[in-house]
């Protein structure tokens, strides 16, 4: 497929609007007559609320309406399950009854006239409990510890492959919960016509927030409709529809009057998921020459009491390496928290640091390079499927990444590379994320000014969806890209899946490419029928479109989208669907890969650690717009610095509370930790993987950042932490 | 938030006729207006101080005037500063994030409350917020925490870097209450916890920091400010060391140490200080002084690492003063 406007650097088309504060976020969708809600949090982990003073806080300033479980109507939370929800367990039910499962539960609603009076009252309000102390610390061993379904998986004989093994490595890693914290807060406006419900609110997955939501309150789907046209980050913690999105709804219904709901900060520590606490143990066997005999990889998650949040912790080891004898397990520990999220590039990020670690060590126990290393297990096929990778740029990626790092200037001795007084370490790491599809639907309106208009219940929550989704557009419609229109964010467009798991450009593209193509299909009979048409009676075998005409071949006479339509003046409208096809989904084994690159510094007197650059090479298929990529790839790096070096959500072991839930406390980087980011792409053709070729780049650009990271700390320190986030104490005696 | 009444007096002694029947100044508002939102401060009527004329920065002889509305940002860049004492103006660049330090003020910085999480969190029992709640943080999460002047009311650690500084230079300030104008040092300001950890500084109902005066020090007198943090900017110290040396026919003869983020107070390091009188400034040197900066701390369950940090900081801070490295 040669292109025209797919791989074109294009500026953001919504740029403008973003930096001149145009863009409308859920919470500026005020409404007129509307009211504020403030959530009153558990101030307990675990027990049940024997009383809350409702009558006192009703009689405050501006408050309309108090909401706890005493006086909530009983809420119809009909079975949902989205693609997005866990499998086993039922969500959060709010103000249903008096338990209280974890620190911060929603426990009333405070609805006033004003913000301030909102969040007075609800500072107010007296609330009392039966407490008993909640197990918070996963690594307690009197936790109860549940394997999940299809949690394991074994080739070989790992175990004795590994005992009878020359070279070993057999260690054992732990990750820090985390919180997204993106800057924009949750925020949800809820308005109720009748029994019909507008949610004006920040969400990943529109359609799903529709769908859910009609569940809980027994409505038919088509009564609710979601509204989000931009989302100021969210990494993952708008996928899933959160309680407070209910309790809005729920507010405005009981005061018949709009009401808005945005989290504060500490709130967003709550009940919006985060990245699971992780322990894992990852056990390599290997010849003298480097060849890979046996892997273990043992992990385990943490997850809510009611609900089994499970993400592919230990995955990316089936598949990643060549080796006949490998087993994973997964395990998830039952505590009394809210149930964890996806949070960008999530299992596989987690699961890649222990295993990059390790085969780091064995790198340097065996005195092998570790992109040889690498190399010396590259597998020809996914051996954990036992079929061949749509395609895998692995050992590309390495060599791009190391000629643009300048891996050949590093010496392989831990602690031999100086600057001056600082200790200068370089290390690196494989990354890699599954190329997911799943069915989309777009709609193309061709109008009679020449627009091509599309739309699709797609999300834009920072990539450049609006952007790159125009482009896609342009290429199948042979139009230039101010001639596209790209609507999303509303839950009445063609479905999409959830703005998540890199398989946006993959879902929605393909299926916008669809939609053009039946819009040309339906515009060519448009032209053939039109009895003044110049292209009246001719068969539809000689006509083609070439950019964006409708031409007859051997003939002069060809129209454009505008000549079509505007002889009717009725536009033309198209809806294309897409999704894998099955049997590519069976024959092939279909991931991104990329070999990400990281120099740290660390003062050898009082231990700070400072990332100094970062280049990653990925193989992502075919890139659509290459600017946009970059900024997706220095974005998901920089995610990468915070996980590996300041991210951590600190739980007090006596009531489940985060300690840290405040901007101040709870570290990400700043402007002054961000070096110098490069991102290269490693030229792929993948003829299998979609229409497009396009595998997918938002948790790649994470996955494998921070194992990068700490093999550098490690090559500049000689200290190994197999702790994230990686901090001054821990290099302190280095 | 609670309402408030603001009050914006024209004249300094209205202001401190205001405060003297209770009322709380407010200036930048960084610290005031950030606790208010959590209601851990509930003041009833604030005194807006920003009009009053008390922001100049000045030389008298050879002291250092800063008013104590000067902005942390102003005294930052301001040209007398940096070369008379360039201490203060790394110590404030280290503080903060550029927009508080466009808001905040000298006298403010000095009084800012502390850090700790839990006398942020209104359901958590803290001595500080509710005296005889007990404390939380003694049995709880304390990687942050004090190991030096702690007490078993309070171990919170006092937040400001450029008053580590000002301790360090023995500088003083000027305060004006309902009974006239006191001098005395910075040090003097700041209480231990004690049993009374609420009550954290020595100013009287009603006085007002007027300015701060850090006297001058011989020309060649060489001072660094380090700041050790997890990350590059905007986060509390872990540990900082200000410290300032004089250096006469090699030897050093003068040497001024404090240091931030270990203790509950700006903590001053007389003992350290004392040994490195005479001796060259070599690693070995600032290694014997330093270890006197350990004596007596209390270490808790989650901030073993600052025992280890403390006299590392001390010692790289006095090489980068000396300029060894």
């Amino acid at each position: 497929m040669s292109t025209n406007v797919i791989g074109k650097q294009a500026t953001r088309i919504d740029g403008r609007t973003k930096v001149t504060g145009a863009a409308r976020y859920a919470a500026d969708f005020n409404q007129p007559n509307q009211l504020y809600a403030v959530i009153v949090s558990a101030t307990v982990g675990l027990g049940r609320i024997t009383t809350i003073a409702e009558a006192e806080v009703e009689r405050m300033p501006g408050v309309v309406a108090v909401l706890s479980h005493q006086n909530a109507p009983k809420l119809q939370y009909r079975p949902h399950k989205g693609v997005i929800d866990p499998a086993v367990g039922e969500r959060l039910h709010v103000l249903q009854d008096d338990a209280v499962r974890f620190y911060g539960q929603p426990v009333a609603v405070i609805v006033a006239d004003s913000i301030d009076n909102a969040e007075r009252a609800a500072a107010a309000v007296q609330v009392t409990y039966e407490a008993t102390r909640p197990m918070v610390d996963h690594a307690d061993p009197s936790v109860e510890r549940i394997a999940p379904e299809a949690s394991d998986k074994s080739r070989g004989d790992a175990e004795s492959a590994i005992a009878n093994s020359p070279v070993k490595v057999d260690e054992h890693y732990e990750i820090a919960r985390e919180n997204h914290n993106p800057m924009e807060p949750h925020a949800t406006i809820a308005e109720w016509n009748g029994d019909r419900l507008t949610l004006w609110s920040k969400s990943q997955y529109l359609v799903n927030e529709q769908a859910e939501i009609a569940a809980v309150f027994g409505l038919p789907v088509e009564n609710v409709e979601v509204i989000c046209p931009f989302i100021g980050g969210a990494f993952g913690t708008s996928l899933r529809t959160w309680p407070h999105v209910t309790l809005a709804a729920l507010a405005a219904r009981h005061v018949e009057r709009p009401v808005k709901l945005v989290l504060t900060r500490k709130q967003m520590f709550f009940t919006t998921g985060h990245r699971p606490r992780s322990l894992q143990r990852v056990a390599l066997g290997a010849t003298a020459e480097g060849k890979l005999t046996g892997i273990l990889h043992q992990g385990t998650g943490e997850t809510s009491r009611y609900e089994q949040f499970t993400e592919a912790l230990t995955t990316v080891t089936d598949y990643l390496y060549s080796c006949p004898n490998v087993r994973t397990e997964y395990r998830l520990a039952k505590l009394d928290t809210s149930t964890p999220n996806h949070m960008r590039g999530p299992g596989e990020a987690s699961g890649i640091f222990a295993l990059e670690s390790a085969m780091d060590e064995l790198s340097y126990r065996l005195g092998i390079d570790p992109i040889e290393l690498r190399r010396r297990n590259e597998p020809k096929i996914d051996e954990a499927e036992n079929k061949p990778f749509s395609s895998r740029s692995l050992i590309q990626c390495y060599e791009v990444g190391a000629k643009h790092f300048g891996w050949d200037k590093r010496k392989p001795e831990p602690r031999s590379m100086r600057d001056g007084r600082l200790l200068i370490g370089s290390g690196t790491a494989s990354a890699t994320y599954p190329a997911f599809q799943a069915p989309a639907s777009a709609r193309v309106r061709l109008l009679a000014d020449g627009i091509a208009e599309i739309e699709a219940a797609a999300s834009d929550m920072g990539p450049g969806t609006y952007t790159s989704m125009s482009q896609v557009a342009a290429e199948f419609l042979g139009l230039p890209l101010e001639k596209v229109r790209f609507k999303l964010g509303r839950s009445k467009y063609p479905q999409t899946p959830s703005h998540g798991g890199s398989w946006t450009m993959a879902s929605v593209g393909s299926a916008i490419r669809a939609a053009c193509l039946e819009v040309q299909a339906q515009a060519k009979s448009r032209a053939i029928e039109q009895i003044k048409s110049p292209l009246f009676g001719a068969s539809a075998e000689d006509l083609e479109w070439i950019g964006g005409r409708l031409v007859r071949r051997g003939a002069s006479s060809e129209l454009s989208y505008q000549d079509i339509v505007s002889r009717t003046g009725v536009p033309i409208e198209a809806e294309g669907s897409a999704k894998r096809d099955p049997e590519i989904a069976e024959r092939y084994s279909m991931h991104s890969f990329g070999a990400v690159f990281a120099e740290v510094a660390v003062d050898p007197d009082v231990g700070t650690i400072r990332v100094r650059r970062i280049v990653g090479a990925y193989a992502i298929g075919r890139v659509v717009n290459p600017l946009l990529a970059s900024s997706q790839c220095t974005g998901g790096m920089i995610g990468g610095i915070g996980m590996a070096l300041m991210e951590r959500t600190v739980l007090d072991r006596r009531d489940g509370r985060p300690v840290n839930a405040h901007m101040a406390d709870y570290l990400m980087p700043v402007n002054l930790d961000i070096p110098k980011l490069e991102a290269h792409f490693v030229d792929e053709i993948d003829p299998h993987v979609n229409p497009l070729g396009v595998k997918g780049l938002g948790e790649i650009a994470l996955v494998g950042t921070a194992p990068a990271i700490a093999n550098a700390v490690f090559h500049a320190t000689g200290k190994r932490v197999r702790t994230l986030p990686i901090q001054i104490e821990n290099v302190l005696t280095a | 938030m609670h309402p408030i009444v603001l009050e914006r007096p024209a004249t300094t002694e209205d202001a401190i006729a205001a405060a003297a029947t209770g009322a709380r100044f407010i200036a930048g508002g960084t610290t005031l207006v950030d606790l208010m939102r959590e209601e851990v401060e509930k003041p009833e009527r604030l005194i807006d101080i920003n009009r009053l004329p008390l922001d100049g920065i000045r030389v008298e002889g050879d002291d250092l005037v800063i008013g104590a509305l000067a902005r942390m940002a102003d005294v930052a860049a301001d040209e007398n500063v940096r070369r008379l004492q360039p201490l203060i103006a790394e110590s404030l660049i280290e503080g903060a994030s550029p927009q508080l330090r466009n808001m905040a003020t000298m006298g403010g910085n000095l009084l800012q409350r502390v850090r700790c999480p839990y006398f942020r969190m209104l359901d958590a029992a803290c001595n500080k917020r509710s005296p005889g709640t007990g404390c939380s943080a003694i049995d709880g999460l304390n990687a942050g925490h004090a190991i030096l002047g702690t007490s078993e009311s309070c171990v919170a650690t006092h937040p400001s870097d450029v008053a580590v500084a000002m301790v360090a230079l023995d500088a003083s300030m000027r305060v004006r209450g309902p009974n006239g104008e006191r001098s005395f040092l910075i040090e003097e300001l700041f209480r231990l916890p004690e049993d009374t950890p609420h009550l954290e500084h020595t100013l009287l109902p009603g006085e007002l920091i007027v300015e701060l005066r850090v006297p001058g020090g011989r020309a060649d007198r060489r001072s660094r400010y380090l700041k050790v943090r997890d990350r590059a900017s905007y986060e509390f110290a872990l540990v900082s060391a200000a410290v300032a040396l004089v250096m006469d026919n090699g030897v050093i003869s003068e040497a001024k140490i404090a240091v931030g983020g270990v203790a509950t107070r700006p903590w001053r390091l007389r003992d350290c200080e004392a040994a490195l009188i005479g001796k060259l400034p070599e690693r070995s040197a600032f290694e014997a002084a330093a270890k006197f900066s350990v004596q007596g701390v209390r270490p808790l369950r989650h901030n073993h690492f600052k025992v280890e940090l403390l006299p590392r900081t001390i010692v790289r801070a006095l090489e980068m003063a000396g300029e060894i490295a």
